[in-house]
This record gives structure tokens, C-alpha cells and sequence, in this order.
């Protein structure tokens, strides 16, 4: 294995949070949840002080409880274009309903509005095909088979133009040269697509295609497709173990695994001392109890946040975390906090104050 | 018209010069119509000359000629939702138009596309609906060519409905009770039945800020000018002269009295292009160079070939226009609006007009394809604009520059003052959504202050 890259750090931003009573917290500003402010704000942040990335979850149903309601995720991705810098922006978008085409090229938009920062979340739509009217309800097997074909067109129209299609020769009248464009002529077993693309090659070539490894279906799809598989754990070495298990199914897939980032879902809420974090978390409970989340989960300061972070990176359980705040507001809050700082992107210790009395 | 009156007000939009065969790319000021940087220039050009909307338009499959991709024009676009995200994240009260195709699309993906666009922009968000029937489109899509051409109206009038359904599913904006943990009443489940779609269920987003985002429509025939005085707020014309605008304008004005609409609820806005030059001789000379510019040698003769149906690459341009029959392919040129019903007719008139104004393949292509243009110093067009605004021909124009990113720069810095300095522009936004730049009512806001659904 090669040397270990630093820990890639990335928040999802659902609604108000993960916990489905965040939204009665005072400063949760559910208010606010279908304005460009309030998303701006969860966004900049992170991007400011120095996350990798960040995920939108999506979905056209409608939360079962809590704040009801979901503003477009590839939208949002779009609309934080040109408020940020550096970090990537992950928008979820299901192929259930969706055409490839459609999806390829507003991936790619998001790619050229952020000069390469775009990735995209391959997610399937259960239970909503009333909504489109449309077709029959999928099975797992479908779904993902479907998926799987939708991730084949996807990629392949990003190809279809390559990178110097665009000439724009006055001596021949030429704007682009046609041979360097490419009809993918896709023919599977849910879709058909001509191409080629109407949007050229994005600067990334490809963006990140991510999918979450949660079950044999989407496992299959993701070891083949993804450059970023997310899987759930429930402790440390659940974690390493799922990792393993993962890198030696792209291995077997005929990829590198070196070249597949796995990150783990890590559920989190901070406070300025660990009693309140506690104590937070358990009013949320009162409010709506949810069930056992199985997951990775810290709650704490982000200074006990830090140190999980450095267990993480050190016991080689993740390539880096999926931070699922279980409330939005109180994580940016805490966000200066957690702020990956120089010695920590080197790999080094934050050193003792040499005059500090030793206990 | 008198001028003790209020003079009517120019409506002005921005359309994006990418893909279509009248941006010049040849020229060196010429840049990107890709890259994010041109998207923004342009949007916050017009956004600085207090324009109403800018409009991007789309298209789902690259154009063919002959059997290959077209290669003379400019190629390659973005996607239209994703740009108009973005940009409203640069400007703060430009409306943001896009055409998305009803075909292609499914109305809850729509309603929540541009709710979503509604919502981040703060009520800035429009809809240009067109339609597609054809299976060269529908390659590119699972459902393929699917719809007959007589139904196309038929199913855009659906979407339309199904969307605005699906955006009335929330009877209220949420309300938020901490205390009680109420998050907002349940949004009802919407059902929709017609003959293309049956949706049901609850949508996922509450109303947006401007009730229903702005809807645009274009098309010319009657069907077409049925459907914008029932659902649309602006159509774009293709009538420049201002007779002819005039036509237009009473005959769909006409139709909005038995869908309970008035004058005010539907702007005409008719595409035009623009020269300016320091004198009129000067502007005259500018639009002719850039004419040649947009009807290279390569493309005079593709023109033809759409008409001919033949290979006429043997041809001169510079030269007689061909004295062979125009064969009966149909489909020489795929991807945009075919030119001729008759080619033969069109073939016979088009050599009658070359002989007798003895113009070459490139002089007669030029003029046959020229649009409407308002070409003189910048008091000059200002005049022109005024002119057929407040003479009943339209509502004002959707400015088409020949240049990207910078071809709205020369009228928003010297037509805009002039327009200003009549009276007839506005001197600042006075609202911030679109409808109110448009003088649109809120379809939730009626006169009464009640809701309408």
C-alpha cells in the first residue's frame, strides 16, 4: 500500500441536520431552510475552514418526520458556485426518474461554474414512482442495475467530446473539429442514448462519482464505478474491516484500489464541553426519539472530534469521514474549532508548551 | 403618443450568444460561451443595465448536417438550470430565464427545478416551455421520439398544469412552532390525472417567492398563440417590422379577454439584434461586416444545402446560385428548424431574387436570413425602440448580442441612458422579483388578497 494521504474531511448538510428534531433547536433557523442564505452559510463555512468536501443529500420524497421539505440538490451546488473556493461539491442525484442525459450535463455545468470542483452522488428512488407516473415500482436488483447502466452513460458522455474538440479554425469556417466528438451510441437494457454530449469535456475530465456501498446491489455498482465509496460502521474496527473488504472488491474488480477513496460515516454533534454535547443530544431524544443509528458517532467537543480524527487516520479505519452533523447549525458553529490545521496536514503532533506547568 | 402620459415602459432582456448561427466567433473579441467567467459578464451586464431577464436557451442534440455534427457554429452549451443557479449567486435582481423542453422532462422533476431556482434566486426564476416532437431529439433520451407532433401543445399544456398543481401542494409557507413541534401543516397530496400523466402525491418544496416562476413561450402559429394567451406572461416573437408587430401584438392581445386575462398579463417581447456605430454610415458599415461574419463562405453554402438537399460543396460561394433541381431530402440539416416546407418553391425564389439583384450564393443567403436589427448611433436605436414600444407593436425586446461574452457592453453603457433620458427605461429595479420587473401579478395575490387555488 502506499504512503497514507492526509484524512479527506467532508460534511453532509441535511436540512437543519441528521437528528430529525434539529429543526426545534433555537438556532436552527428552520426559518430559513428554502433560502440561499441559509445554505450559503453551512457552505462557506466549510469551505473557509478547510473541509474537502461536501454532500447534498437528495431525494423527491418527502422526510417522514421532522423538517419537511428539500430544495434541489444539484441546485444548491450550483448556487454555491461562485461563493466558494476550494471545496468540492457533491450534489446527490437519483437515476430512477431521471434521464443520464440530463444528469451528465448539469454535473458537468457544476464542474465548469466551480473551474473542477464537482462530483456527484449516485443515488436510486424507492417508493416514489407514483410521483413521476411513469413506471412500475423497481426491485433492489433493478435499481441498481439501472443505476449501474445510468453511471455507464453518464461517464461516457463526459468523454464524448475530448478535450481539444474546440478549434475554431477561420481558414476552414470550422468551429470545432467533428472528428474529436463522439456518438457513445449506448444501447443497455433501461436506456438508449445517442450522444454526443451538448456540453463539452468538464475540467475535470470526469468529476467524482461517489456511491454509498450499502448493500450487495449498490456494492457491486460501486466497486466497478465509484471514485469515492461511503460505507457506515459501527466502531473503529467495523470501520478498517469494511474498508478492507471494500478495497479488495475493486481489486477483484480489475481497478486500483489505491485510486478509491473509502469514507466512513461519522454522525457528530459539538459543543463547547462534552456535558452539553450530552445534554443537547438528549433533549433532541426527547423531542423525537430515533432509533440506534449503528454508525460511527461522536459527541463531544471538537477538540475529543480531533482526536477521533487522528484514531481514524492512524488505525487506517477510513481514507477520510463523511461528518454527518445531527444538527447543522451547532457544527458551524463549532467549525473554527476543527479547522484542519498546518501540523495536522503534515502529520504532525501539536507540540507541548515548553514553559506550560506539566500536571 | 402624447407626452403629457405616462410613457410605457421598455422591457429588455439579455439572451446569451452561444450556440446559434448569428454569434460571431471569428472575431477577436470573441470568448468562451462555456466557460462560467462568460455566463457571469453577460448576466451582470445586463444586471447593471437594469435589464429585466437574461435568457439562456438550450438544446438536446448537437445539429447535423449531412450526416455529421455541424461543425461551422459555435457548439457546446451547459446546462441551463445549472448556469441559472450560478448565476444567481453573482447578481441580485436579474431575472433568470431558461428554456427547458416539456418533452424531455417530467413535471415533478420540473416543479422542483425551478422551485428550487424560484426559492435560491429570491424570485427571479423563468421558464421558457417549448416542445419537441422529433425523434432525432428523443435519441438522446429513454423515451425516446415518442410524441406525435399534434400532441405537442397537448402535453406542454399538461406539464404546465402538472406543475403548477405540484406548486400549490404547500397551501402555506411553513410555519415553524418550536414549542408545539409543528413543523408546518402536512402538505396535501396532489393528484393529477390527463391523458399523459398521473401523478400523485405530495410535492417536497413549500411555495416559492414568486408563486409560480415566470412561464415564457415562443411559437408562431395559432395553437401557438392560443397557449400563450391561456398560460404564458411573455411571448417572444419573431415579428420585427413594426406593422407586423402590431398585427401580433392585437391579435394575442385579443385572446386574453376569454381566459379572464388582461392587456398587462402577457408582454410581447420579439428578438432583436443591434449595431452602433459613432454615425449612421458608420453603424450601417459595422452590421454589414459583422453579416458576413455570421454567413462565412462555408456556411452560405450549408444554407443552401438545407434548401437544395445535395452536396453543393462543388460550388462558389462568391459565385451564381446552382441551376440543378433541389433533390427531395428533407433532412439534410437536422437539430434546428428546417428552412423550407417547398424547397422547390423556395429554390425558385431564391435564384429569381439573386438574378435580379445579380447577388451570389453568400449576398443572397445573407439577405434572405437577415432578423430584425436595429442598427444606427446608440440615440438612433434608442429612438427605434421606443418607437415600437410605445406604437403598440411590443412590449419591448429580447437583445440577441452577436458576441459572447461582451456584446451587451456598447447598449447597456450608451442605449440605456438614451432610453433612460426619454423616459421609457426604468432608472433602478423597483421590486425584486422578475414578476415585478415585468409588472406581472402574483398568481396566489389576487386583487381580492386571497389566494387563488
Amino acid at each position: 500500500m502506499t504512503a497514507r494521504r492526509n484524512l479527506l474531511l467532508g460534511v453532509e448538510l441535511s436540512g437543519t441536520g441528521a437528528h430529525p428534531a434539529s429543526w426545534r433547536r433555537p438556532d436552527s433557523r428552520a426559518e430559513e431552510l428554502f433560502t440561499a442564505g441559509y445554505w450559503l452559510d453551512a457552505i462557506t463555512a466549510a469551505d473557509r475552514y478547510g473541509l474537502d468536501l461536501v454532500f447534498l443529500p437528495d431525494s423527491f420524497a418527502l422526510q417522514p418526520v421532522g423538517a419537511l421539505g428539500r430544495l434541489e440538490a444539484v441546485g444548491v451546488a450550483a448556487r454555491a458556485a461562485a461563493a466558494t473556493y476550494r471545496i468540492g461539491l457533491i450534489p446527490q442525484v437519483p437515476v430512477t426518474h431521471t434521464e443520464p442525459f440530463h444528469v451528465s450535463k448539469a454535473v458537468a455545468s457544476v464542474d465548469f461554474a466551480t473551474l473542477g470542483r464537482a462530483g456527484w452522488e449516485v443515488t436510486v428512488s424507492r417508493g416514489q414512482s407514483a410521483l413521476f407516473g411513469r413506471k412500475a415500482e423497481q426491485d433492489e436488483v433493478s435499481l441498481w442495475a439501472e443505476a449501474d447502466e445510468a453511471v455507464e452513460v453518464v461517464t461516457r458522455l463526459w468523454d464524448s467530446w475530448e478535450d481539444d474538440a474546440e478549434i475554431r479554425d477561420a481558414a476552414t469556417g470550422r468551429f470545432i473539429d467533428r472528428d474529436k466528438l463522439h456518438y457513445i451510441d449506448y444501447v443497455g437494457e433501461h436506456f438508449s442514448v445517442k450522444g454526443p454530449s451538448i456540453t463539452p469535456r468538464p475540467p475535470q475530465g470526469q468529476p467524482i462519482v461517489v456511491i454509498r456501498a450499502a448493500d450487495p446491489h449498490s456494492t457491486a455498482v460501486a466497486v466497478r464505478r465509484a471514485d469515492v465509496i461511503r460505507v457506515a460502521a459501527a466502531d473503529l474496527a467495523a470501520a478498517a474491516q469494511a474498508r478492507a473488504e471494500v478495497r479488495a472488491a475493486v481489486a477483484a474488480a480489475g481497478r486500483d484500489p489505491d485510486r478509491v477513496s473509502v469514507l466512513v460515516d461519522l454522525d457528530v454533534h459539538l459543543a463547547a464541553t462534552e456535558e452539553n454535547a450530552v445534554v443537547d443530544v438528549a433533549q433532541l431524544e426527547v423531542w423525537t426519539p430515533t432509533a440506534d443509528p449503528n454508525t460511527l458517532r461522536h459527541i463531544g467537543t471538537a477538540d475529543t472530534l480531533r482526536e477521533l480524527l487522528g484514531r481514524i487516520h492512524a488505525t487506517g479505519a477510513g481514507d477520510g469521514v463523511v461528518l454527518r452533523p445531527l444538527a447543522v447549525a451547532a457544527f458551524t458553529a463549532a467549525l473554527p474549532k476543527l479547522a484542519p490545521r498546518l501540523r495536522d496536514r503534515l502529520g504532525l503532533p501539536r507540540p507541548v508548551d515548553r514553559y506550560a506547568p506539566t500536571a | 403618443m402624447p407626452d403629457t402620459q405616462v410613457r410605457r415602459q421598455v422591457h429588455l432582456a439579455a439572451h446569451f450568444p452561444g450556440v446559434n448561427n448569428t454569434t460571431v466567433w471569428r472575431d477577436p473579441d470573441s470568448g468562451s460561451q462555456i466557460d462560467f467567467d462568460s455566463f457571469v459578464h453577460l448576466a451582470r451586464t445586463a444586471e447593471r443595465g437594469l435589464f429585466d431577464f437574461f435568457f439562456l436557451a438550450e438544446g438536446l442534440r448537437l445539429r447535423e448536417h449531412r450526416d455529421r455534427i455541424h461543425d461551422l457554429d459555435v457548439v457546446g452549451r451547459p446546462d441551463t438550470l445549472t448556469v441559472l443557479n450560478a448565476l444567481a449567486g453573482v447578481t441580485t435582481r436579474l431575472g433568470l430565464a431558461g428554456t427547458i423542453n416539456t418533452t424531455y422532462n417530467e413535471p415533478f422533476e420540473l416543479a422542483r427545478q425551478f422551485g428550487t431556482l424560484d426559492h435560491l434566486s429570491g424570485g427571479r426564476a423563468a421558464w421558457n416551455a417549448v416542445t419537441s416532437s422529433d425523434a432525432f431529439t428523443g435519441e438522446n433520451f429513454r423515451r425516446g421520439g415518442y410524441l406525435e407532433h399534434a400532441k405537442r401543445y397537448t402535453r406542454a399544456a399538461e406539464v404546465i398544469d402538472a406543475t403548477r398543481a405540484l406548486w400549490d401542494g404547500w397551501s402555506a409557507p411553513p410555519i415553524v412552532d418550536r414549542d408545539r413541534g409543528i413543523f408546518t401543516a402536512a402538505p396535501a397530496t396532489v393528484r393529477f390525472h390527463s391523458d399523459q400523466f398521473d401523478i400523485e402525491g405530495p410535492f417536497v418544496l413549500p411555495p416559492s417567492p414568486q408563486g409560480y416562476p415566470v412561464l415564457l413561450q415562443a411559437g408562431d402559429s395559432a395553437e401557438g398563440r392560443e397557449f400563450a394567451a391561456a398560460k404564458a406572461d411573455a411571448i417572444f416573437s419573431m415579428h420585427g417590422e413594426l406593422e407586423d408587430g402590431q398585427q401580433f401584438y392585437r391579435d394575442v392581445k385579443g385572446r386574453l379577454a376569454k381566459y379572464g386575462r388582461s392587456r398587462d398579463d402577457l408582454l410581447i417581447l420579439p428578438a432583436a439584434t443591434y449595431v452602433l456605430g459613432d454615425t449612421p454610415a458608420d453603424a450601417q458599415e459595422r452590421a454589414r461586416h459583422i453579416r458576413r461574419q455570421q454567413v462565412g463562405p462555408q456556411t452560405a453554402l450549408a444554407f443552401l444545402e438545407q434548401v437544395w438537399g445535395r452536396d453543393l460543396s462543388g460550388y462558389d460561394p462568391d459565385g451564381p446560385l446552382p441551376d440543378v433541381d433541389p433533390a427531395d431530402n428533407v433532412n439534410i440539416t437536422r437539430g434546428r428548424v428546417r428552412h423550407a416546407k417547398d424547397p422547390r418553391a423556395v429554390a425558385d425564389a431564391w435564384r429569381s431574387r439573386a438574378e435580379a439583384e445579380g447577388l451570389s450564393i453568400r449576398e443572397l443567403i445573407i439577405a434572405v436570413t437577415a432578423r430584425q436589427q436595429f442598427v444606427g448611433t446608440p440615440a438612433e436605436v434608442a429612438a427605434e425602440i421606443d418607437r415600437y414600444v410605445q406604437h403598440d407593436a411590443c412590449d419591448g425586446f429580447v437583445l440577441v448580442p452577436h458576441l459572447t461574452p461582451g456584446g451587451l457592453d456598447d447598449f447597456v453603457e450608451k442605449v440605456v441612458p438614451e432610453l433612460q433620458d426619454r423616459g421609457s427605461f426604468r432608472t433602478e429595479y423597483t421590486g425584486t422579483t422578475l414578476r415585478e420587473h415585468l409588472g406581472l401579478r402574483h398568481p396566489h395575490r389576487t386583487s381580492e388578497g386571497v389566494r387563488a387555488s
